[in-house]
């Protein structure tokens, strides 16, 4: 599903210039749960962003699902998130004059799904995600979990090939973390391939195989035992 | 262009527009202020542009009269002080040798410049009126409206010198009891029986004269009053294309000639210029037309540049939102197209309401100047006015826009989302 080779990007800042990612290879197959570990500082969201078309490396390739991404204007890189991508951010970053529904549905506004459609299919995802009856109210009407079900929700909203969350947990206390961590296994069971960004050692573990980052290099890249997180709920 | 009549388009803005009401509302009242003072402007000054020209309809706007007075220098042995009659002979003069004039009315009165009134009777009833002594050329300049079933004086009334008179509704009010038919009646001028063959109808608007006015022929007033050729004063009318001014300059020097008076004795002949006059009237109203627009433009201008900057301010509170909407498959055109549609609708909700309250203000105008003598009618601003207003509202807003719509999409996503 993702096949990256020697990825290289670094951050020009004035005449400094701050090499975050030194060479990164990773293949990562159809219905994994991979979580991206290491310090803070060490690259993952650098990593995540250039998985999401949000940035661009230096170098390296980038294979999604067998299509290269290279060169893309924003109108192109923009359509492709759209098709391939779900994104779920530490910060929620839901739209606060927006219901819950209708920040579900604005993926699929930008889809082109008509109206009442784009309604059902929120609602659907809403409810998978146990928000049903929260889908009028404001994103600050909603406690943390619920905004990142919301934000998980929305990501799922456009079928997109692969969900990269930042973050999910990370500003969530610990039950309500697993919660989160609980719907996103659930959503991978269906088949679905999820990368996960953390720095922390049990969120890691609920997912099925861990990669290491460090000084801009995976150091580490292992299959593990899958922690149910419902064991913890 | 698809996605103007797209109906998840205006959802989306009315959804950031409607939710965003304080920002909405400052948006718009500065552009409705600015088409309101658009409109009430240009329409109070169209109201008055209105209100001179049915002043002087009744009157061709060429027109200018012309009197003699006395010399004020010698000349050809005359003495200095020399009373000057203008005389019927001049016309024909005039007509020759000036091409520029397109009618002209000789015109003597009884009533007027110091001379008495005519004695005019019928019956037992009677009373003064002014009576004046007309060519059927006269009406050519300054229009009289002859009420049903009569008609001014015409040509074989010259020829044949018939006693035959037009009176104003006054005087048939005075003098003819209600029911009575007027029209073929007679009355005595100076004890002397004319018949009435016309009622005019009374226009405050047509310069001096009024609703007792009695009409005679030139030639019947000769024989009543003894004036031989003698002629009280020249009505007359130029054509539309000409100076006016150049005209009766050239009409006062061919007088001067035919009278021997001294080319420079400014004194000798008086005259009044309407057309002169009118045009400055004009040139007033448009003056202030013209004014009234800048105005009206400067302010919508200002509206509209308003709404940019809040538009730019907004574009920057919401560049998280925009990073959000970027990383869920907003391309930059959507984005750019959403923002400046957001102006454009701003723009015109501003715009027609703005039209509405001021139409209803000009309304108001309107119906209080109404019972007031002050030159003002019917102050509409033309269609074309408001849709060419609306037209420059939508390019506006559109050019406007542009500013925070390409802000928006300048940066990149990524940092939009990391934005705080
Ligand atoms: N836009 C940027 N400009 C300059 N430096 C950046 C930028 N984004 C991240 N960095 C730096 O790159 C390094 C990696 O950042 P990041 O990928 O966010 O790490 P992580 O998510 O693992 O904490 C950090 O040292 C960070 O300061
Ligand atoms: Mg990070």
């Amino acid at each position: 599903m993702i096949e990256i080779k020697d990825l290289h990007k670094s951050y020009k800042m004035g005449s400094n210039s701050l090499h975050v990612l030194k060479g990164i290879n990773l293949s990562i197959e159809a219905g994994e749960l991979v979580a991206i570990m290491g310090s803070s500082g060490s690259g993952k969201s650098t990593l995540l962003n250039i998985l999401g078309m949000l940035d661009e490396a230096d170098s390296g390739e980038y294979n999604l699902d067998g299509v290269p991404i290279k060169n893309l204007n924003e109108t192109k890189a923009a359509k492709y998130r759209n098709k391939f991508l779900g994104f779920v951010f530490q910060s929620f970053n839901l739209i606060n004059y927006k219901s819950a529904m209708e920040n579900v549905a604005l993926p699929l506004y930008y889809q082109k799904v008509p109206r009442k459609e784009r309604e059902q299919r929120a609602m659907k995802y809403l409810g998978q995600v146990g928000l049903k009856e929260w889908a009028t109210h404001l994103p600050n009407e909603l406690s943390g979990g619920q905004k990142q079900r919301v934000a998980i929700a929305r990501a799922m909203a456009a079928e997109p090939k692969v969900l990269l969350a930042d973050e999910p947990t990370g500003a969530l206390d610990s039950t309500t973390s697993y919660e989160v961590m609980d719907l996103i296994q659930k959503i991978n069971d269906l088949g679905n391939t999820i990368l996960v960004v953390t720095h922390e050692e049990d969120i890691a573990h609920m997912c099925k195989r861990i990669v290491y980052l460090k000084d801009g290099v995976i150091v580490e890249d292992k299959k593990v035992e899958q922690v149910r997180a419902s064991t913890y709920v | 262009m698809r996605f103007l009549f797209d109906r998840n388009t205006w959802q989306e803005i009315f959804g950031s527009i409607g939710k965003n009401k304080i920002r909405t509302i400052i948006t718009i009242v500065g552009v409705l202020w600015g088409i309101f003072i658009y409109i009430t402007l240009s329409g109070a000054s169209k109201g008055m542009d209105n209100g001179f020209e049915r002043m002087f309809e009744t009157i061709a706007r060429n027109s200018m009269f012309v009197w003699a007075q006395s010399t004020s220098m010698p000349n050809e042995g005359f003495k200095t002080g020399r009373q000057l009659q203008l005389k019927l002979g001049d016309v024909t003069m005039i007509e020759n040798r000036i091409p520029e004039v397109q009618y002209i009315a000789p015109r003597n009165v009884k009533g007027f410049f110091g001379s008495t009134p005519a004695r005019v009777g019928r019956g037992k009833e009677s009373g003064s009126y002014p009576v004046f002594g007309d060519f059927p050329t006269f009406t050519k300049i300054a229009p009289k409206k002859i009420y049903d079933g009569g008609r001014f004086i015409n040509d074989e009334d010259i020829e044949k010198a018939r006693k035959v008179c037009v009176i104003g509704e006054r005087t048939e009010k005075e003098l003819f009891k209600k029911g009575e038919k007027t029209i073929g009646g007679f009355i005595e001028i100076d004890d002397v029986f004319f018949q009435v063959v016309g009622v005019h109808k009374f226009d405050a608007s047509g310069g001096f004269g009024g609703d007792g006015d009695i009409f005679i022929p030139f030639a019947t007033f000769k024989k009543l009053y003894n004036t031989g050729d003698n002629v009280g004063w020249f009505s007359i009318a130029a054509y539309d294309d000409v100076d006016v001014v150049k005209v009766e300059e050239n009409i006062k020097n061919l007088l001067k000639n035919i009278h021997k008076v001294h080319p420079d004795d400014e004194r000798a002949f008086g005259s009044f210029n309407l057309g002169e006059q009118f045009g400055k009237i004009i040139g007033f109203a448009k003056g202030i037309t013209f004014l009234s627009l800048i105005v009206g433009i400067a302010t919508i201008l200002a509206g509209v540049i308003g709404i940019g900057n809040i538009l730019l301010i907004s574009v920057k509170e919401r560049t998280k939102e925009l990073g959000v909407r970027r990383a869920l498959g907003a391309t930059p055109n959507e984005v750019r197209s959403q923002i400046i549609l957001e102006s454009v609708f701003l723009t015109m909700i501003a715009g027609v309401m703005g039209i509405i309250l001021g139409a209803g203000t000009l309304s108001l105008i309107s119906s209080f100047t109404k019972d007031i003598d002050f030159p003002y009618t019917n102050p509409t601003v033309p269609i074309p006015y408001v849709i060419g207003a609306l037209l420059i509202m939508v390019v506006l807003g559109t050019l406007i826009g542009l500013i925070p719509a390409q802000r928006a999409v300048s940066i990149k996503p990524i940092d939009a989302l990391r934005e705080e």
